[in-house]
């Protein structure tokens, strides 16, 4: 089957096509949520070391992890932007930024919450932990800076360009733990080594995981539909769209 | 619940109560206000856009 | 108030380079200093420590070596690398995860005799989560294959 993608690459297509697809993410994440809970809170069992406290991992690790995804998906469509100069994807880039803001800020401060009953206190400057707030003022800075430039593809470019040079934090947080002796531990799931983790612990932080990136991509829809709409305003496509209704 | 005894025993998350349901409530505090900061965001572009539409 | 546009502009572009800045100051920082989290017993050992300043020392406390003062506030215990130790005093409340055989950084000074004066003591605990009775498990398969390990020898 042969998709016309660039079909889809204009505003105007985008538009209803991602209107379509919200509640659909908003459902899964949705059930993945349920499932994510439930696994967390009924199915596993308490950890040999850390008691009940451990099950912060439920959300600390999937709002970690979405961090840094977030943040790199968002330099990807930043980049696409700057070198296509395609409207949409710079759009998208905007669109993902306050999410990974608040994924990056909830990682640091459940990270925080779980540090104080475990380690001793509420925060450390070590590398792993400096370089997870870093990543939240690459996100703080990326949002200001977009939002102080009025002519929007200035503020795409200047954008990308910012997002761009972050990226470089991300591989540093990822391998913090292991470039760097640290008071964060190891990573419990790595690619290269099995699970140091049973598997239904695992498998409530998958489903907890799963939650929060459709979640991210729900929320990135509706708000990319807001930024549609705010850039593209004047134009005939959107009078076209609200015109006819009374 | 499967190996809590009570609901009081759940509740009580082996002492750290604070800090588990903390962790959970703010996450999903953050999460509810982003979709309702959200919400009122996309009804001011639908209003501004359907103002600029019908004038 | 409204401000005007260009105020506005100037005001956020003004947020925006002072996250910069402070971003860039700490991994500045992060660099110089805290690349090196804590330095192990064996690295106190040669002298590659801090003089002067306080500095962390990080590894696995020595069991049977933690004993309480009648204070019920002081500690003393042993950190080791598994190659060399540190004598440590802490008064103070210890974290949940403290034990024996377990991992510990602390903060603080070496006194005159060598002894470690620790101001913090925090715990490090692994990256290995499981229900208690799998641990009891693989310690017992842990203890079982290195006494068959040890006795031909």
């Amino acid at each position: 089957m042969h998709i016309n993608w660039f079909k889809y690459s204009s505003p105007q297509t985008f538009y209803p096509l991602a209107g379509k697809m919200i509640p659909w993410f908003y459902g899964l994440a949705v059930l993945f949520a349920l499932a994510g809970l439930y696994v967390s809170f009924a199915l596993a069992p308490t950890d040999f070391q850390q008691g009940e406290a451990y099950r912060i991992i439920f959300v600390h690790v999937p709002a970690a992890w979405m961090s840094m995804f977030i943040y790199i998906v968002m330099a990807g469509w930043a980049a696409f932007g700057l070198a296509l100069n395609a409207r949409l994807s710079a759009m998208m880039a905007q669109a993902l930024a306050p999410t990974g803001a608040m994924f990056t800020f909830l990682a640091l401060v459940t990270g925080s919450l779980w540090g104080k009953p475990m380690w001793g206190t509420w925060w450390v400057w070590d590398a792993r932990l400096t370089s997870e707030l870093i990543l939240l003022f690459l996100y703080l800075g990326f949002i200001a800076l977009q939002s102080a430039i009025d002519d929007p593809r200035r503020s795409d470019r200047a954008g990308a360009v910012l997002a761009l040079v972050g990226v470089v934090n991300v591989p540093i947080i990822y391998f913090s733990v292991k470039w760097w002796n640290t008071l964060h531990q190891g990573s419990t799931i790595s690619m290269t080594a099995a699970p140091k983790m049973v598997t239904i612990m695992l498998l409530g932080m998958l489903f907890m995981a799963l939650a929060f990136w459709m979640y991210s991509i729900a929320v990135a829809l509706v708000r990319v539909r807001c930024i549609i709409l705010e850039r593209e305003r004047s134009t005939e496509w959107v009078k076209n769209l609200f015109g006819e209704e009374k | 619940m499967m190996h809590w005894g009570s609901w009081s025993a759940f509740f009580s998350m082996g002492g750290y109560a604070f800090y588990v349901w903390f962790s959970f409530g703010i996450t999903a505090v953050s999460l509810f206000i982003e979709v309702i900061a959200l919400r009122n965001r996309r009804s001011e572009a639908i209003r501004l856009s359907r103002l600029l539409a019908q004038n | 108030m409204k401000l005007k546009a260009r105020h506005k502009r100037f005001i956020l572009i003004g947020i925006g380079l002072a996250l910069i800045a402070l971003a860039a100051t700490l991994i500045l920082n992060a660099f110089r200093s805290n690349m090196v989290f804590f330095y192990t017993p064996t690295q106190v050992e040669k002298g590659e420590v801090p003089k002067d300043t306080g500095f962390r020392i990080g590894g696995l406390v020595v069991p049977g070596s933690l004993k309480r003062d009648d204070d019920g506030l002081t500690v003393h215990f042993v950190i080791t690398d598994t190659s060399k130790t540190v004598q440590v005093i802490y008064k103070g409340i210890l974290p949940d995860l403290f034990k024996e055989g377990k991992g510990v950084v602390a903060q603080g000074k070496v006194d005159a005799s060598g002894l470690f004066v620790a101001s913090e003591v925090l715990a490090k605990h692994d990256e290995n989560y499981m229900p208690p009775e799998a641990a009891e498990a693989l310690k017992r398969a842990r203890e079982n294959s290195t006494s068959t390990l040890v006795v031909p020898k």
